[in-house]
């Protein structure tokens, strides 16, 4: 046979999944524009909307306290396209096919969580410009922007993980959905997002604190010099520290379930 | 010249946990021979597709041995995969991607540098008839175009032994034909083919040989004509213009063929079996033509697929 083998293994099988799952992308660009119209649509509602009644503690504009919120809310319902895609992958005969071919059983995974990534690094760049036009900036240079922005890859990295081991859990692609939802709303309600923890009523401002949602918010205002930082509670004091620690705990366990999830199926 | 078998499974056992606990696979064998199309026919649920999983590596059987294109499942799932392909039941194609882009990512997961995936996809748009559709997503594929599409994926890397897993269900006739000629010509190339199906038309029309699959075993196994003629002799039938001297003609064939014939007044019919085929016919025709009895109709019938289907797995069913 005339063609020339390339055995790079592993890696070269998931550089090419994820080559598949952004070509996705580009063959169905309105999922992108559905995709965005979410976070943009949050950004006009609450910042022009409610933002008028809104306070932040210590002062300061809503829009400016709300936009690295909605960064990383982004991030957090990117949970469901990471889910779907991995449940319309196993629910085909697609996945058979992979899986009976010699490639790297990793693929997969490495893949979607590859892809997941650069998507996340075009949201970012999006809602960048977006927070820019609505009067969001950063006051403290490139570097905490930067460094804000590896949190939030951070982040889409432990995200994808629980995507991929709900993907592999959900009985179809449909309820991907119903599941993503209410699992991602009250961890983006119940967080420093849209309120300050200290306006809430004690126990929920606590639970509210330690969400990781609110962790990784809470330093990117911190690192850019954004209003709204929380009071005088540890939560609050090591909003950076947590924002490391949340989504490596979440990786270290959401990513050897869902290598183990995957590694179950057709058994 | 000895045969070399392409896949051999010893006495497979598949048990599913939980739910209902079927025993999906019970004491299964086979023997394919290399070069050749095999049919497993069977039932829904009688454990085709299991058994294919089996021996593709996609599932773990829990007792037995099986042996693919030389290398065993259960130790060297590797090697196996690197000589098999898969073409199961649901089109195994990714249908947001275009029927080359799907050609290609196949083909880089196999290991191919990107020029010669292309290379190969082409070559593969071209030799499947679908280098029109090429830029196409694939979800926009008609049913026919998708399985010839999954055939073409299957190709990529020219596996020893393929697997068909009912490769034309939900098809229109022509897309079927399609697909069978596709099939043809992997043969030709030197492909072994396992394929599964719940048509019997299909079996006959491809496999060489055909094992009867029921219950998680094989309960019968040959080529179409042996299966054929085990569940039934061949029979002389016989429909006499004149249904007055229908006795005198059971009579006389009787006499020729030296066997008991049945007879069916309505239809002016009569049956007789017969062994020798050629033999039956020539000396039932003398003798129908010595008692000047006039004949409408004269023939060997053999048993059709389904006769030997249904009966085998009725048998099966009592036991």
């Amino acid at each position: 046979m005339s063609v020339r083998t390339e055995r790079s293994g592993a890696l070269v099988d998931g550089w090419v999944m994820t080559g598949r799952y952004l070509r996705h992308v580009v063959r169905a660009p309105e999922e992108i524009v559905i995709y965005f119209s979410l976070p943009i649509m949050f950004v006009l509602v609450f910042g022009y909307v409610f933002g008028s009644g809104m306070s932040v503690p210590g002062g300061g504009g809503y829009r400016e306290f709300l936009i690295p919120g909605v960064f990383v809310m982004t991030m957090l319902y990117g949970i469901g396209a990471t889910a779907t895609a991995i449940a319309v992958d196993t629910g085909r005969g697609v996945l058979d096919r992979f899986r009976s071919m010699p490639m790297a059983r990793s693929a997969l995974i490495t893949g979607r969580v590859l892809a997941d990534l650069a998507r996340a690094l075009l949201e970012t760049t999006v809602l960048l410009v977006c927070g820019l036009l609505v009067g969001w900036s950063w006051h403290h240079g490139t570097g905490p922007l930067l460094a804000s922005i590896g949190l939030l890859l951070l982040l889409r990295l432990a995200l994808s993980c629980a995507g991929v081991a709900l993907g592999l859990v959900a009985p179809n692609p449909d309820t991907v959905s119903m599941i993503v939802f209410p699992l991602a709303f009250p961890l983006s309600a119940v967080s420093n997002v849209f309120v300050a923890p200290e306006m809430m009523p004690g126990w929920l401002g606590a639970v509210s604190e330690w969400n990781p949602i609110s962790a990784t918010t809470a330093a990117i205002r911190e690192l850019n010099g954004n209003p709204g930082l929380g009071g005088e509670t540890w939560a609050a004091d090591h909003s950076l520290l947590l924002a490391v620690a949340w989504p490596v705990a979440l990786i270290a366990v959401l990513g050897p379930l869902s290598v183990r999830l995957y590694r179950r199926l057709g058994r | 010249m000895q045969t070399t078998f392409a896949v051999v499974a010893e006495r497979l056992r598949k048990r599913y946990r939980g739910g209902h606990g079927a025993t999906a696979l019970d004491g299964f064998d086979l023997r394919v021979p290399a070069g050749t199309v095999y049919g497993l026919l069977g039932p829904n649920g009688a454990g085709k597709t299991t058994a294919v999983r089996a021996l593709t590596t996609l599932l773990r059987f829990d007792a037995g041995r099986a042996e693919v294109a030389g290398a065993d499942v259960a130790r060297e799932p590797g090697t196996v995969r690197e000589r098999i392909a898969l073409t199961g039941q649901y089109a195994a194609v990714d249908e947001l991607l275009s029927g080359r882009q799907n050609l290609v990512l196949f083909g880089r997961l196999h290991r191919l540098s990107g020029p010669a995936a292309r290379r190969r996809a082409d070559e593969l748009l071209e030799r499947f008839g679908l280098t029109e559709a090429a830029g196409r997503s694939a979800k926009d594929y008609s049913g026919g175009m998708r399985r010839r599409l999954d055939l073409a994926t299957s190709m990529i890397r020219r596996p020893r032994v393929l697997f068909l897993d009912e490769p034309t269900t939900g098809l229109d006739p022509r897309s079927r034909n399609q697909v069978w000629e596709a099939v043809r010509g992997l043969v030709a190339d030197g492909t072994t083919v396992l394929l599964t199906t719940q048509y019997l038309d299909e079996a006959d029309q491809l496999a060489a040989r055909i094992a009867v699959v029921d219950a998680g075993r094989v309960v019968a196994e040959g080529s179409p004509d042996e299966l054929k003629a085990a569940i039934g002799a061949d029979r002389l039938e016989v429909v006499v213009r004149d249904v007055d001297r229908l006795a005198e003609a059971a009579a006389a064939v009787a006499g020729a063929v030296g066997a008991a014939a049945d007879v069916d007044p309505d239809q002016r019919r009569l049956r007789v079996p017969v062994t020798d085929r050629v033999g039956g016919l020539t000396a039932a025709a003398r003798a129908l033509q010595d008692a000047g009895i006039t004949v409408a109709e004269l023939g060997v019938h053999r048993p059709t697929l389904d006769e030997v289907f249904l009966n085998l797995t009725r048998a099966e069913a009592r036991r």
